[in-house]
């Protein structure tokens, strides 16, 4: 627990960072801590990469020829795992950090103490997880959704510290969500009502209450397995009573809310780029809070279409079917607002607004297919296939990826001061774009042709697109070292930026100069809410 | 709501040492306690874990001390103004949402098994000749003593009543709610002498509580065969009687801090949080055990 | 370039392309497959798709027309219109009405695949860690043809060493038999961890959990050999789990069967008898060469300390139950793997027997096949 400090000695209260590195041990300041989320989240997003890669390059021809079966379950695992805990969702809360404050006029995160405990129980959890997988008996090897009995009697050693780290995990999101809910609900400027926040702010409301509601029953299900590990308990285990079953449950539970919480930020990220760049006003402010309040809310009692194939009863069958399928009328109604911004807008297409409008098409894609597979009698065709698996990369990569380099970009220049290189924006954009689409495309015909996922070998009509496939995964994830050298370059060498940075861009984060001073709002006057909303 | 608050002039917080602390301490205790339970079940003789777990949960509550020490001095030096008391309400009150989750999944999980699974198991829905299953002879019933497969799971021989000790301890802590909320009076009042009577009797009436559960557990183990092994019904009755312990256990010390920080006069009607923190986990924990006495001990016997 | 080395050079490259080799069934979409219920989810799939790209399209479309015109460099004027409740409140019901359409079909084709009616023939469809178990069911025990159907393609294909044909990683040594144009219910189990039971041409996919059993059924129209996969996360081998099933005229089923239950009534007595000492040792021996002796060699030396010797030491000649545990479940994380479901319950009683009596082990004891089958029903 902590607080807002009154340095009652201190008269100039804006005094700048420490010096060095303990600067960002000890800091409390939310704009280093929103530094250090996203710079972890990228290493994470390199690491879980690079474990992609190796899945690719082992699919890249049938055969066994690089690992061993083994070693690709884990692979696949902790690829899963890595990216979803270690790369989007500490994106996510590094853009909160830096942004949410920021936006509502607020001088820092309400609990800033907690906020820096929240981030470094990261670096620990990730490390304990990464290192299991050079313990005896290998890595976690049951797939990112752990499925019991594998991940229980059958489960290597090293599931023990899995199960810590996603304690670990559990409790920094539980209080750096709390400390969101709690700086959006009590921190805003004096003035700025509910309904006037941008809608970065309400998306991540909406997401730190889904976190806080989730998290602890993720925790719950792992608990479970650690008793049922150490202890002899029978949650999972049939012969004492129990349901490998029930796990899927609760964890779906958790795991659908899990998506949004990765989504609902980016349609956030891409609903504050979009007007900037066609000059013109969000066309539906009201309805994006309403659609992703359902959004929100559905989420929780859909979780079963995960599960279309264990021989649920036809009632629960039915509903979970007619459930998920309702998802998709919010969802469109923010697609639709996005295109009616962009209709008659007067549109320029800088790096953050390319990667918007990527988002836009790239996503619907995605959800597209994800309402093929919402239709249960035809996903007892796609369940566990590599359609799935094209489904959700379209809705994470080209989805919640591509919104966080589009904030990247457009909000860099508020954090550093200078400019990026628009010309090596466009090409990353454009290698990332291609990258992706060659990559994940192909998986819909795979998929529905016919080929599992998580399998190391597959039969010889999957080799063709597998090969196009591990082209495409190569080419977009070396593209990735590329934007590492433009934020570089920026931080280093770009020219500078000015205020307001980008011409249509509204909110109070612009009216700040760039880079954004160490503390900004300290004082509720000095925030000008005639900018708040554009 | 922010907006009919008066402001008074924002300040910011100074660097911290105490978060990396904690978050050293927290990373030692799982390490520990996931290496002394490896070890365990491995059959190695090897204290490594257990010395890294101790090391671990000492930094970390020697931190959570020093943090929560430090939290109670800036409030004295009035460096709090009501907007930041807000925030600690709001995050208290969040906090027990989140518990609230946690129970909820193990609740939802007793009532999956027993309306669903245990029935299933039994053969119910089942359109199979009963010798192709997997326990022709299991009959699904609740509470389940006899498990479908005994060799692993050994049953239990009764169930758990609700009457006696359960009953006790619903007693116990019913009253202490009021008890507490008495205390709470006294503060509003500004009788201190009120305040820390209530909140002692509360304390105990929670000690009271974890020994009548203890007690509870040994006659479960010791007569009626009922333990974590047991299969599902013992499995679903100690973890959520189990992690509610936990929960009076903590709620119980914050209590007695609270008694501590009465008696040394740390409480005025309206600069108590800390008092009122403790008091809502306390109703939280309370309102849980309603639940557990109702689906757990009436409904489950 | 000389001949042979021009054909050196071929060889390589087919090596490195193996996928140019066969291309068995080439596909970029799902199967409509050989049942009526198969054939609905196709349509149904082939109705979704279009619609979604009907949607896609419209949106697309606007999108891009909006991007090639109302761009600034083209000297656009940003509009301000928002917030328009009728368009709103259009968007909102368009959308339902077109799940609503979708959702019909799906309701119809679903309620049909749950229909499990009465079937003619039932098999039981057990997942083991990595190879299928099907059992006939038959109300007479004599008569009930069980078997392994595992993977049949040999490791050097699949590390790349010789050429992969046709069928790499989809073939089976036992395919399970079944009449077409006759209703088969499957009754889908697993012995161990969970896995998933699919035939993609018959629609089915059923995950197997143990310690329950769920139904599927199907009604083939078409003879020929359908081919699947386990699909789900099973552990190692998940990948090379394959399901084979080959539907054949009902008089061909029915003589394949009988030869089956022939099999199967010879195995019964065989394990129901009471064996001699000789005769197991025979036996033992037999199989003993044919399967252990590939690792702890003829001599039962083994090769230390990869393949542990069994001769005068361990197990062999400790107590039975510990002997025979590790022949029946294996040692898990070792070469030793259960041989439960790969010997029958004789063979299995008489390959212990002989360890414990050969190379001058002198155990002097002997276990019936009968109660390693009672051990092995009972899922030890
Ligand atoms: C960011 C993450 C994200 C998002 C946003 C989504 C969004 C959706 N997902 Fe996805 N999903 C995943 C991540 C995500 N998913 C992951 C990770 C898995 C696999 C987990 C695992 O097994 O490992 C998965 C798996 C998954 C399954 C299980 C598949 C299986 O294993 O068999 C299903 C089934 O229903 C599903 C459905 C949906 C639906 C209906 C949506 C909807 O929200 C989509 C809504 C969007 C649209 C529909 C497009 C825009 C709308 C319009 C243009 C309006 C007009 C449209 C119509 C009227 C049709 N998803
Ligand atoms: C947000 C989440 C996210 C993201 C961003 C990605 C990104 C990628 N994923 Fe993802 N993936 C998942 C989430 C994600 N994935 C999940 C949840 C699963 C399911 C797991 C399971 O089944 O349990 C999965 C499974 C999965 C599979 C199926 C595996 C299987 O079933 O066996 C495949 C196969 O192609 C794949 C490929 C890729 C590729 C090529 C990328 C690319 O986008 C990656 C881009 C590559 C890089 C960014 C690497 C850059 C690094 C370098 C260039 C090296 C530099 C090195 C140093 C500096 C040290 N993923
Ligand atoms: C692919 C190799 C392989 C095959 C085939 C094999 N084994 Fe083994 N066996 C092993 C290995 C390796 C071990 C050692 C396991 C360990 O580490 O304890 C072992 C251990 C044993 C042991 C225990 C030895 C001891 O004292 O600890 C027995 C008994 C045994 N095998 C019997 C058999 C029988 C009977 C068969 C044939 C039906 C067989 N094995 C086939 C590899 C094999
Ligand atoms: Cu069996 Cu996967
Ligand atoms: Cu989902």
């Amino acid at each position: 627990m902590s607080a807002i400090i009154e340095e009652h000695h201190h008269d100039d209260h804006h005094h700048g960072p420490a010096k060095g590195l303990m600067r960002w041990v000890f800091t409390t300041n939310h704009k280093d801590i929103g530094t250090l989320y996203l710079w972890f989240s990228f290493a994470m997003f390199l690491l879980g990469g690079t474990f992609a890669l190796v899945i690719r390059a082992e699919l890249f021809q049938p055969g066994l020829q690089l690992v061993e079966p083994a070693f690709f379950n884990q692979m696949t695992t902790m690829h899963g795992l890595i990216m979803v805990f270690g790369a989007v969702m500490p994106a996510f809360v590094g853009l909160a950090n830096w942004l949410v404050p920021m936006m509502i006029g607020a001088p820092d995160m309400a609990l800033p103490r907690m906020n820096n405990y929240s981030f470094w129980i990261l670096p620990f959890a990730f490390t304990m997880l990464a290192s299991t997988l050079f313990m005896e008996g290998g890595g976690p090897n049951f797939g990112w959704t752990f499925y019991a009995p594998l991940s229980t009697d059958f489960a290597p050693p090293s599931v023990t510290y899995f199960i810590f780290a996603v304690h670990l995990m559990g409790i920094s999101s539980i209080m750096g969500s709390i400390n969101v809910v709690v700086t959006i609900l009590n921190l805003r400027a004096p003035g700025m009502t509910l309904m006037q926040m941008p809608l970065f702010v309400w998306t991540w409301l909406i997401t730190a209450y889904l976190l806080i509601a989730v998290m602890p029953v993720l925790a719950g299900v792992v608990t479970m397995m650690l008793m049922d590990i150490h202890f002899g308990t029978a949650f999972f285990n049939a012969g004492g009573g129990g349901d490998p079953v029930l796990f899927q449950h609760v964890f779906w539970f958790f795991g659908h809310p899990e998506v949004y919480i990765m989504i609902l930020p980016a349609f956030g990220v891409v609903s504050a780029i979009i007007p900037t760049f066609a000059r013109k006003r969000l066309f539906g402010y009201a309805s994006m809070v309403y659609a992703t309040s359902s959004i929100a809310f559905l989420s929780f009692i859909v979780w079963a279409h995960h599960m279309f194939t264990v021989g649920m009863p036809l009632a629960g069958e039915l509903y979970f079917m007619y459930a998920t399928m309702l998802i998709a009328v919010p969802t469109g109604v923010k697609v639709f607002n996005w295109v009616a911004t962009m209709w008659q807008g007067s549109m320029t297409f800088e790096t953050p607004m390319l990667f918007a409008i990527a988002f836009v098409i790239l996503f619907t894609i995605g959800g597209l297919s994800g309402l093929m597979l919402s239709i249960a009698p035809a996903d007892f065709q796609y369940q566990d296939t590599y359609f799935v698996v094209a489904h959700f990369h379209y809705v994470l990569v080209p989805g919640s990826i591509f919104s966080i380099m589009a904030a990247v970009y457009y909000w860099l220049p508020k954090w550093t001061g200078n400019m990026y290189d628009e010309t090596l924006g466009k090409t990353h954009f454009w290698l990332s774009f291609v990258g992706v689409n060659v990559t994940f495309f192909p998986q819909h015909f795979i998929g529905l042709a016919g080929m599992p996922r998580r399998i190391p070998d597959y039969a010889l009509q999957f080799a063709d697109y597998n090969m196009v496939s591990s082209v495409g995964a190569f080419l977009f994830g070396f593209s990735q070292l590329l934007f590492l050298f433009i934020v570089i370059k920026c931080i280093k060498t770009g020219k500078k930026a000015t205020a307001q940075v980008w011409e249509g861009a509204h909110g109070l984060e612009w009216t700040i100069p760039s880079p954004a001073p160490y503390h900004t709002f300290s004082h509720p006057d000095e925030v000008d809410l005639k900018e708040a909303h554009g | 709501m922010a907006n009919d608050a008066t402001y008074e002039s924002y300040y910011v917080p100074t660097d911290s040492k105490l978060p990396i602390f904690a978050s050293l301490g927290i990373f030692l205790t799982v390490f520990g306690m996931g290496n002394m339970l490896n070890e365990m079940k491995a059959g190695v003789d090897s204290s490594f874990g257990s010395w890294v777990l101790l090391i671990g949960g000492l930094v970390l509550a020697a931190t959570l001390f020093v943090w929560f020490s430090k939290v109670i001095e800036e409030n004295h030096a009035k460096l709090y103004s009501d907007q930041m008391n807000r925030s600690y309400v709001w995050g208290m009150s969040w906090f027990i949402f989140s518990e609230v989750m946690f129970f909820g999944a193990f609740f939802g999980a007793l009532f999956y098994v027993r309306f669903f699974v245990v029935p299933w198991l039994g053969g119910e829905g089942n359109r199979v000749p009963s010798d192709y299953l997997f326990y022709p002879d299991f009959v699904g019933a609740w509470p389940m003593v006899d498990t479908p497969d005994p060799t692993r799971f050994p049953g239990a021989i009764e169930p758990m009543g609700w009457y006696g000790l359960p009953l006790v301890n619903t007693l116990l802590l019913v009253t202490s709610s009021f008890t507490v909320t008495l205390a709470h009076h006294g503060l509003n009042e500004g009788n201190r002498r009120k305040l820390v009577g209530w909140l002692a009797l509360t304390v105990g009436l929670g000690i009271a509580f974890l020994i009548c559960q203890v007690l509870e557990y040994q006659h479960a183990y010791a007569e009626l065969g009922l333990t974590l092994t047991a299969g599902i019904y013992g499995t679903t009755f100690f973890m959520l009687t189990g992690f509610h312990g936990a929960h009076v256990t903590l709620g119980t010390f914050m209590l007695l801090v609270m008694l501590f920080r009465a008696m040394k006069g740390h409480f005025k009607p309206d600069d108590c949080f800390g008092f009122e923190a403790a008091a809502w986990y306390w109703h939280f924990v309370d309102v849980v055990w309603l639940g557990l006495f109702l689906f757990i001990y009436i409904l489950g016997s | 370039m000389d001949k042979a080395k021009q054909s050196k050079v071929l060889v390589a490259l087919s090596l490195l392309l193996p996928s140019s080799v066969v291309h068995a069934d080439w596909s970029v979409n799902m199967r409509q497959g050989v049942t009526d219920i198969s054939r609905q989810v196709y349509d149904l799939h082939m109705l979704i798709f279009w619609v979604c790209v009907v949607i896609g399209v419209l949106v697309f479309s606007v999108m891009i027309y909006s991007m090639l015109v109302h761009r600034k460099s083209l000297g656009a004027v940003p509009a301000d219109f928002h917030d328009n409740t009728k368009i709103e409140i259009l968007w909102t019901i368009v959308p339902v009405i077109i799940l609503v359409a979708m959702a019909i079909p799906a309701t119809t084709t679903l309620t049909a695949m749950y229909d499990a009616g009465n079937s003619e023939i039932d098999i039981e469809v057990r997942g083991l860690q990595w190879k299928w178990q099907y059992t006939y069911l038959n109300d007479d025990p004599t008569k009930e043809v069980k078997f392994i159907s595992s993977l049949l393609t040999p490791q050097d294909e699949i590390k790349n060493e010789v050429l992969k044909r046709e069928h790499y990683l989809l073939d089976v040594d036992n395919e399970l038999v079944i009449p077409i144009n006759t209703r088969v219910r499957f009754l889908v189990t697993s012995g161990d961890t969970l896995h998933a039971w699919w035939v993609p041409d018959f629609a089915i996919k059923r995950d197997a959990i143990p310690g329950f059993v769920h139904e599927a059924w199907t009604v083939v129209d078409t003879p020929g050999t359908y081919r699947g996969q386990c699909a789900e996360l099973c552990g190692k081998e998940h990948g090379f789990m394959p399901v084979v099933v080959r539907a054949v005229e009902r008089a061909e089923y029915d003589t394949w069967l009988a030869s089956k239950q022939e099999e199967a009534r010879l195995v019964y007595e065989t394990v129901g008898k009471e064996w001699t000492q000789d005769e197991l040792m025979v036996k033992g021996e037999e199989v003993y060469g044919r399967v252990c002796s590939a690792c702890h060699q003829k001599n039962g030396q083994g090769l230390p300390p990869a393949f542990p010797s069994l001769v005068g030491q361990g197990l062999a000649v400790g107590p039975m139950a510990d002997h025979l545990d590790i022949v029946l479940n294996g040692k898990a994380g070792t070469a030793m793997q259960s041989f439960k479901g790969q010997l029958n319950a004789a063979e299995i009683a008489a390959v212990v027997t002989y360890e414990r009596n050969a190379w001058g082990n002198n155990m002097d004891d002997s276990i019936q096949p009968r109660e390693v089958n009672n051990m092995m029903s009972t899922g030890q």
